[in-house]
This record gives structure tokens, C-alpha cells and sequence, in this order.
């Protein structure tokens, strides 16, 4: 009953409990934090807006991104990872959603941002159906923690179009 | 060299009544463990509830050995999301995210486009020939959870098997010579 290979199992057993417990504490703890992020988001300029050669259309616009995330951040964060989508709904497809940009904010310092790009990844239809198009824009955050539940949600900016013909 | 005949001494006396009961101790373990794989697998409505991550691709969110929780529900599936989805012809799983989604009307078929966040290209390359998007089939969960670390044990087995090996022989000698 006490050999060293029964105290080493001992200790080890307790050592990964206790170890897998505070991860779970770590983890409950986020629900307590409270969150209160904010954005908008201004399309500065379509900057291009044609058919594809392979049928599909694709538009290019400047978005000029302003948010604040700083109050996701808690000690059990290790980064949030942010991203714009475009959603939109057509004839065939109830639901559409294109992501548009996205970024990795490490620490709480760079979660209040402000950032003039063109969109990072090509917006393209399944279709024709872009043309006097309204859509929404919608920010979307995922945290992801040190340890345990990740947690993921968004805010929808709706009330942008896309012009009426080819540009 | 007086363990050594303490051992084969150990080993001779073993009987018969003794051995099965260790035989069948061995297996209420191995059963067990199979039983909380296969009640994981209903719970989370996954093939595989537990991954790890293999490459670094979703840095640094997620780093290679880390371990993933899987859960797959009817929800539909939305922009942002981690999946983890098998390509035909593959049994290496990917843990991606997914950065386009569009979805019929009708039938709910939805047709998905991912890429991992430390990649620079989306993961047409990735995909099957010619295959241009993800269908529901192809997605074997939802990442919901994640603990670092945890998966390297799992990582060192499969690429040096000698190490499997060695703590397999390590654990059988173990439960023919001790005394209980």
C-alpha cells in the first residue's frame, strides 16, 4: 500500500483531476463575464461589379470597418477571431452568407479597431442574382478561450443594395 | 538478481482461478472504456466526438495537439463555424472554418466552402477533384470545446508506433506480475 509505484499513481491520478477541474472552473467562468461589443460598418465604394467567364457574378466593394470588441476579452481568452459576412437570400437559396474579411485580434489592446480594406476574399454568387441585390452585413466574433467552451456570436447591420446593372 | 527470481517465482505460482480473474478484470476495462466511446459518439451525434488537431493551419487558435470536442446537431450549418469534415477518398480529418454557406430552399441542401484561418487560400486544393463545394455528408461535427496539449500523447503513439509498443509490453508485464 505504499510502494513507490502506489503513491506515484496516487499523486498522478489526483494531479489530473485537479488539473481537469480548474480547466472546468476556467471554463464556467466566462459565463459571468459581460459582454457589450459594438460596430458598424460603412461601404465606402463598389469598386467593380461583373459576370464571371464561368457564369457566377462577383462584386468588389471598400468596406470601412469600425468596432470595439475590448469587452469579449477575459482572462480565459486566447484570441478573438473576427469576421464580416455578407448575407443575402435568393431565388433558389434561402440563405446565402459570403465572408468578406476577417482578422485575428490577439489581446484586448487591438479588439477597438478601425480599418479601410477592399474585401479579402472574392465576393461571388451562385448565379446572376447580385443586381439590385439587398443585403446584410453581419459581424461576426468567435472567442476562443485558453480552455474549454468556445463562444460564437454576431451583429447584423442590414439596409446596403448592390447596384441595379453591371459596373 | 533476486527480483529476477522473486518474478519467475511470482510467475510460477500464478494459478489458474487467478489468471482468469485478471484476464476478466483486463477485459471489464477495455469493455468500459469502449462503452464511453460508443455512449460519446450518441451523445455529441458525431462518428468521432474527440479530434486532434494535426496540423497548423488553424493558428494560433488552435496549435498541433491540441484536442477538439465534436458535437453535430440538425442545426443548420452557418458562416464561422468549426467543422471538422472527412474529403472522399481521405480518412484524415480537417478542422476548418467555414467562410461561405449557401443554402436551397427546399431541401436544405447547403453547400459549404471552408479554409483554415492561418492558410492563405480557401480549401478548393484540399477538396476532391474537381469538387468545388462541402456537402452536409461530408461534415462529421461542430468544434463546441478545446483543451491544449492533451492530444500530443495521441500525436507521439502514431508517428513512432515503437512507443505504443513499448507501453503495451510495459502494462502486460505489469498485470501478470503483481500479486492483485
Amino acid at each position: 500500500m505504499h510502494s513507490f509505484g502506489y503513491r506515484a499513481n496516487a499523486l498522478l491520478t489526483f494531479a489530473l483531476t485537479i488539473l481537469a477541474f480548474m480547466c472546468a472552473i476556467a471554463s464556467f467562468s466566462d459565463n459571468f463575464s459581460n459582454q457589450t461589443p459594438s460596430a458598424q460598418i460603412q461601404i465606402l465604394n463598389i469598386n467593380w461589379f461583373q459576370e464571371e467567364p464561368h457564369g457566377n457574378d462577383e462584386v468588389s466593394l471598400t468596406l470601412n470597418i469600425t468596432a470595439d470588441l475590448q469587452s469579449l476579452f477575459t482572462w480565459n481568452t486566447k484570441q478573438v477571431f473576427a469576421f464580416v459576412a455578407a448575407e443575402y437570400k435568393t431565388s433558389k437559396n434561402s440563405l446565402n452568407q459570403v465572408s468578406l474579411w476577417d482578422a485575428i485580434i490577439p489581446e484586448k489592446e487591438h479588439a477597438k479597431f478601425w480599418i479601410q480594406i477592399s474585401n479579402k476574399y472574392p465576393f461571388i454568387d451562385k448565379g446572376h442574382n447580385l443586381r439590385g441585390k439587398d443585403f446584410n452585413l453581419t459581424l461576426h466574433w468567435h472567442v476562443m478561450p485558453k480552455t474549454g467552451k468556445m463562444l460564437a456570436d454576431k451583429i447584423v447591420m442590414s439596409g446596403y443594395r448592390l447596384p441595379d446593372a453591371y459596373r | 538478481m533476486g527480483y529476477i527470481g522473486e518474478t519467475i517465482d511470482s510467475i510460477k505460482s500464478i494459478q489458474i482461478r487467478q489468471l482468469l480473474t485478471q484476464a476478466i478484470s483486463l477485459g471489464m476495462i477495455v469493455t468500459s472504456a469502449l462503452i464511453i466511446w460508443k455512449a460519446l459518439m450518441c451523445v455529441t451525434g458525431s462518428e468521432s466526438p474527440v479530434v486532434v488537431v494535426l496540423s497548423g493551419s488553424m493558428e494560433p487558435g488552435f496549435k498541433r495537439g491540441d484536442i477538439l470536442f465534436l458535437h453535430m446537431s440538425k442545426d443548420p450549418i452557418r458562416a464561422g463555424e468549426i467543422v471538422v469534415f472527412n474529403v472522399d477518398g481521405r480518412d484524415i480529418p480537417i478542422v476548418h472554418r467555414v467562410i461561405k454557406v449557401h443554402e436551397r430552399d427546399n431541401t436544405g441542401e447547403v453547400d459549404v466552402l471552408t479554409k483554415g484561418d492561418n492558410n492563405y487560400g480557401d480549401d478548393r486544393l484540399l477538396y476532391a477533384e474537381g469538387q468545388q463545394w462541402l456537402h452536409r455528408h461530408h461534415i462529421m461535427g461542430r468544434a463546441v470545446g478545446f483543451l491544449p496539449y492533451v492530444g500530443w500523447v495521441t500525436i507521439i503513439m502514431t508517428e513512432k508506433p515503437i512507443i505504443k509498443y513499448i507501453l503495451i509490453g510495459a502494462l502486460g508485464l505489469l498485470v501478470i506480475t503483481s500479486k492483485d
